[in-house]
């Protein structure tokens, strides 16, 4: 090995081995593969893949709540990073632990809060009552459990912080001269933020925009739970074919590997897209 | 050199109780090249950024062509700035980040917003590009130059705007002697050639004397002198600048009447004329000023401690009654031999005693012993005041 240390790295590539690489394969496997109901023998096929089309509804909400809740959180978390990076060292302490403190508390209890909240005789229709909005609308209750809007909530909710950190990160580490040059060459607040500080935030917002549209283009928990049944994620439909009633790991893999070819897909186009954005500007 | 461009009048600026500038009085001509010089932490990247304006003083005015800027963001004001580190947008190539100021619109007079036509900024940018020697670098990221490059990037970015005034802070200070030598007279020459006025803030004093047509020494937030190299070199007005300029021997000395000053109770003829009679005064004796004579026909007496080849001359330390001078002289003087000195009257100057009497000016810290004093410099105050000066050197 060039590296001496390199055997530091042993027990993590054993581990990345046996837990990532190995389960990678076997579900490669079980995706193009079917059991003979008889005999429980694996034999190659593709209908896996060619009876997916079903699905696609699914495939599509999943997406499509993934890029809401990502944008959602892009929009809330850009400004409220830079707002903390502006500020002085205590008050970025104690920003930090109040996005940090829900994620001490466990996600399905957080997620259960939510549905408590959101149901028909939850809290927030419980105070809309009180208040008089709902006699007002002549409605027995507002229906929010089992929208899209309660699963893109519960998506922004938990994956807020992922976005803000990155970004904060590297706001907070923007060098504070650049902004001067530009101001001293003319630019006022405005042009400083589009033509300087945006573009140098990028690589925080395509790090940000990748750990929150990743965990929710692929959560389950989520949806079921708040989107009570109707709004069913590719996670739920894998889940399903796993553990649910309509057992077919096969399939389940098979929709597993499509989702992680497009996902690695996004990624790339995304990355692609940061860079030739960075090259746009300076050409 | 001719009028008056801008104005700093009565300028403090302080933090709490730390005053950093303490009633700055300077003005500074147009198409002048002035330098702030002096230690880190003498307040001259201060009046720097005030002047940039990025800072505004607690209390006095800055004026740009007679009217007030104090309140004027940095964006609308007629000066650019070449910035310590660079400062160069990573994200930006060399063409656009020289660009950067000129793709900026422009508010007329009538109030509208006016854009440069893509040719306009083209012809510039590249027009500047040649003038800083950095033609066919346009396309170039600009993490992928050197250090001298990316100088050169920052003056172009700076001087492609046509400011009335370009601010320099300590420009040359990431680069290497030879490179730093070659950008000195190619700052010149290109403040020659645009005819701008240059405000040079540096902590070297050769670099200031090299260039500047105005120095302006600077230490604990106060202008000690200001004037041009000559006379700063010359005739400094006290101990910290006859010091911080050029190396210097400084004595205590008596002024006995116009023309005659006394030191080690003899009497010298110097130049310096309109002290009192018997007041107390420093004398500065700069080491190239000095002649080694025999023994006998000295005016005074005392035996080498050390010597250094420096190439041109030797860096020789005399001891004279307990004071150490340091003489650069071609002939060399083996250590423990006894010699004399001659020194001419255009070769002693005279000062007023000042706060910094008494702190510089001996070289009993110098050279070889200089490790040694290190050791006990809490007990050696002259070793002291030297360290601290020395340390001065570093940001």
């Amino acid at each position: 090995m060039r590296n001496k240390r390199g055997w530091f790295a042993v027990p993590y590539v054993i581990w990345m081995a046996l837990f990532v690489v190995v389960p990678i394969v076997i579900m490669a496997v079980y995706a193009v593969t079917t059991a003979d109901p008889a005999t429980g023998e694996l034999q190659l096929t593709g209908s896996n893949f060619t009876g997916m089309g079903a699905y696609l509804s699914v495939f599509l909400r999943s997406f499509w709540l993934a890029v809401v809740a990502t944008l959602v959180c892009l929009l809330i978390g850009y400004p409220v990073s830079y707002w903390m990076a502006k500020e002085g060292p205590r008050f970025q302490r104690v920003a930090m632990a109040l996005i940090m403190l829900p994620m001490w508390m466990n996600f399905l209890l957080r997620t259960y809060s939510w549905m408590s909240i959101l149901e028909n005789n939850g809290l927030l229709n419980q105070l809309f009552r009180a208040i008089g909005l709902l006699d007002l609308l002549g409605v027995d209750h507002i229906q929010m459990i089992g929208t899209p809007g309660a699963v893109v909530l519960g998506m922004v909710y938990n994956y807020l912080p992922f976005m803000i950190l990155p970004i904060y990160s590297v706001i907070v580490k923007l060098d504070n001269s650049l902004i001067e040059a530009a101001r001293d060459l003319g630019a006022d607040g405005a042009r400083v933020f589009t033509k300087v500080i945006f573009p140098l935030s990028l690589p925080g917002i395509l790090s940000g925009v990748t750990m929150v549209f990743v965990p929710s283009v692929s959560t389950f928990a989520i949806s079921r739970l708040l989107g009570g049944g109707t709004q069913m994620m590719l996670g739920d439909l894998i889940e399903q074919q796993f553990l649910g009633g309509a057992y077919n790991p096969h399939l389940g893999a098979a929709i597993s590997m499509v989702m992680m070819v497009i996902v690695v897909l996004c990624m790339v186009v995304m990355n692609h897209f940061g860079e030739g954005e960075e090259q746009a500007v300076m050409l | 050199m001719s009028k008056e461009l801008i104005r700093l009048r009565d300028c403090v600026m302080s933090y709490g109780d730390e005053v950093v500038l303490d009633h700055i009085n300077l003005y500074i001509n147009d198409k002048e090249f002035l330098t702030l010089l002096g230690p880190s932490g003498c307040g001259k990247t201060t009046t720097l950024r005030i002047i940039g304006g990025f800072l505004s003083p607690t209390s006095g005015d800055v004026l740009f062509d007679g009217v007030r800027i104090n309140d004027v963001p940095p964006h609308r004001r007629a000066v650019n700035t070449v910035f310590q580190r660079y400062a160069l947008f990573p994200h930006l190539n060399v063409f656009e980040n020289v660009a950067f100021g000129l793709r900026i619109p422009k508010t007329e007079r009538d109030g509208r917003k006016v854009k440069l036509p893509e040719r306009e900024i083209h012809e510039r940018v590249m027009e500047m590009l040649s003038i800083v020697n950095l033609k066919g670098f346009e396309r170039r990221p600009v993490s992928a130059l050197s250090g001298g490059q990316q100088q050169r990037v920052a003056i172009a970015r700076a001087l492609v705007n046509r400011p009335r005034v370009l601010l320099l802070d300590e420009p040359l200070g990431a680069l290497d002697m030879r490179l730093r030598k070659d950008m000195q007279n190619e700052l010149k020459r290109i403040q020659q050639e645009m005819e701008i006025t240059f405000i040079y803030v540096t902590h070297d004093q050769e670099e200031a004397l090299a260039m500047s047509d105005t120095v302006v020494v600077m230490d604990g937030g106060r202008i000690q002198q200001i004037g041009t190299p000559e006379d700063i070199y010359n005739e400094p007005k006290n101990a910290f600048v006859a010091d911080f300029i050029g190396e210097s021997n400084i004595i205590d000395g008596v002024m006995r009447a116009d023309g005659v000053v006394e030191i080690f109770n003899r009497k010298f003829q110097c130049l310096d004329k309109g002290f009192a009679k018997d007041e107390p005064v420093d004398v500065v004796i700069r080491p190239e000023d000095v002649d080694i004579v025999d023994e006998a026909a000295g005016q005074l007496r005392g035996t080498v401690t050390s010597v250094t080849f420096k190439g041109v001359h030797y860096d020789t330390i005399v001891d004279f009654y307990g004071f150490k001078w340091l003489i650069q002289t071609t002939d060399f003087c083996p250590v423990d031999s006894r010699i004399g000195i001659k020194i001419d009257p255009d070769g002693i100057h005279v000062m007023k005693k000042s706060q910094y009497s008494g702190m510089f000016g001996d070289y009993s810290s110098y050279s070889e012993e200089y490790e040694e004093l290190d050791v006990v410099e809490d007990e050696d105050e002259d070793g002291e005041g030297r360290d601290a000066r020395e340390g001065g050197y570093e940001e």
